[in-house]
């Protein structure tokens, strides 16, 4: 294997990237990016960035010294735009070819948009620095969505002194994500923060004025940002012969269904995880480096399987929001520590007879540690928790 | 090799105590990382690298000598 391209210059491209190196491959790496930017770090997009807490200089996965030491050949500014299997060449918006050995598909997700008039998305340092200069005192935000990054934004616009509304279209935040206790739990530090939260609430456009409601009526904003999820790029891959169905779909060593010498990395990729025997598409950040990590390892033959237990965190006002593992779908939450009400607790997650995954808000990181290597080693629910009880 | 770490820009994830709990740590209150050995013996560079990749904030910084 001489040449590797990996289309995707983000988190789990640099670590595939930073990986292959590291194991000693010594031949081409191609790397793609449909951004301008070299590497740039995501998750502080929606809190320190916007917050003004720090410049966009901080954002760098990297120091330009430590990528010229990688020795890439990198591609930035350019989009994948068709796979070419047969001639194992991938080609880029710029009418240029990449060709290939192996692949690594780090392309992740863009936002989800409304019909109607543009409005702001959150998800690269141009949106963030954008949306930034709207906020401040005597300016109304509205943000459609209380998922994590609408709930992040809100809590910083509130700290900048911005009237905000939150408009959920489920009567619960986050309720598919974390279980509605929590949810419940988590969003009531909106209200106590100022913010007007109004769920069971669907909004059906933007309009130049604000947003319309399906009942309506308009709500009016000086800016709206909408947070509503994202959609996975794959269309570049359409034709190709790979399989796509919400993400690229890979195995459990996260190589692409139907190819050989192609994996898939991060928030585009849709694997079967064996630890939870269930297939999943994680837009997380550590996932991200971790899957980048193991795709270029297996690239060059490992045959390791991907088995993470998922981690994330979420700062909110004054909460440290932290999460390992699979909490979609679960059967039970119980409270395990802490109380709800003053959001200080350790929440744990029961599917099926197993420990599925544990949250914490505002607790010491040890007592959620131990819970995920619990999870990490598929424990039985009824032992973890006669353990954590004894 | 000589490590450091930026801890303002810890988001105390922990994943780098997970993966080498010989040099890293964990403050109690807030979960900001700790450096325990800035000049690690070489069993341990290997996971002291995987460490400063696998870290969500590139708050890990190495130095090889």
């Amino acid at each position: 294997m001489d040449r590797i391209v990996i289309v995707g210059a983000s988190s789990a491209g640099l670590a595939a990237a930073e990986t292959l190196r590291r194991e000693g491959y010594a031949g081409t790496i191609t790397l793609v990016g449909d951004e301008p930017h070299p590497p740039y770090d995501r998750p502080p997009l929606s809190k320190e960035i916007l917050s003004g807490a720090w410049t966009s200089d901080r954002l760098a996965l990297r120091t330009s010294a430590d990528l010229d030491a990688l020795g890439l050949d990198t591609r930035y500014g350019r989009r994948a735009v068709r796979l070419d299997l047969h001639a194992r060449s991938v080609h880029l918006s710029d009418g240029s070819e990449a060709g290939f050995d192996g692949l690594i598909v780090a392309t992740g997700v863009r936002p989800r948009h409304l019909p109607g008039e543009r409005a702001h998305v959150l998800r690269t340092v141009d949106d963030a620095l954008a949306l930034k200069d709207r906020i401040g005192p005597d300016r109304h935000l509205v943000v459609v969505g209380a998922g994590f990054l609408g709930a992040e934004a809100a809590a910083v616009a509130r700290g900048l002194g911005a009237r905000v509304t939150l408009l959920e279209p489920a009567p619960v935040p986050l309720a598919h994500a974390v279980g509605e206790t929590v949810g419940q739990a988590l969003s009531r530090a909106h209200l106590d923060h100022g913010v007007d939260l109004r769920t069971g609430t669907a909004v059906s456009e933007v309009t130049a004025q604000g947003v319309r409601l399906s009942d309506g009526s308009v709500v009016e904003a000086d800016d709206v940002l909408v947070a509503i999820g994202s959609h996975p790029n794959t269309e570049w891959l359409e034709g190709s012969g790979l399989t796509v169905d919400n993400g690229l779909v890979c195995d459990e060593y996260s190589a692409a269904v139907g190819a050989t010498g192609v994996y898939g990395a991060g928030d585009v990729a849709s694997w079967h995880n064996p630890l939870f025997d269930t297939r999943m598409r994680i837009e997380h950040r550590t996932n991200a480096t971790e899957q980048g990590m193991t795709a270029a390892r297996n690239l060059l033959g490992a045959g390791r399987p991907f088995t993470p237990v998922p981690y994330f965190w979420s700062d909110q006002y004054d909460m440290k929001i932290r999460a390992f593992g699979y909490l979609r779908g679960h059967d039970e939450v119980r409270i395990v520590q802490g109380d709800l009400a003053e959001r200080t607790f350790l929440a744990v997650y029961r599917t099926g007879d197993r420990l599925s995954g544990a949250l914490s808000v505002g607790m010491p990181p040890k007592a959620i540690n131990t819970w995920r290597q619990s999870i990490a080693v598929g424990a039985q629910w009824a032992d973890a928790v006669s353990t954590a009880a004894a | 090799m000589h490590v450091e770490v930026d801890v303002p820009k810890c988001v105390a994830s922990g994943q780098c105590v997970l993966l080498a709990p010989d040099v890293f740590d964990q403050r109690d209150e807030d979960g900001l990382v700790v450096l325990l050995d800035d000049n690690p013996a070489p069993e341990l560079h290997d996971s002291v690298r995987e460490s400063a990749t696998v870290c969500p904030a590139a708050a890990i910084r190495l130095t090889e000598s």
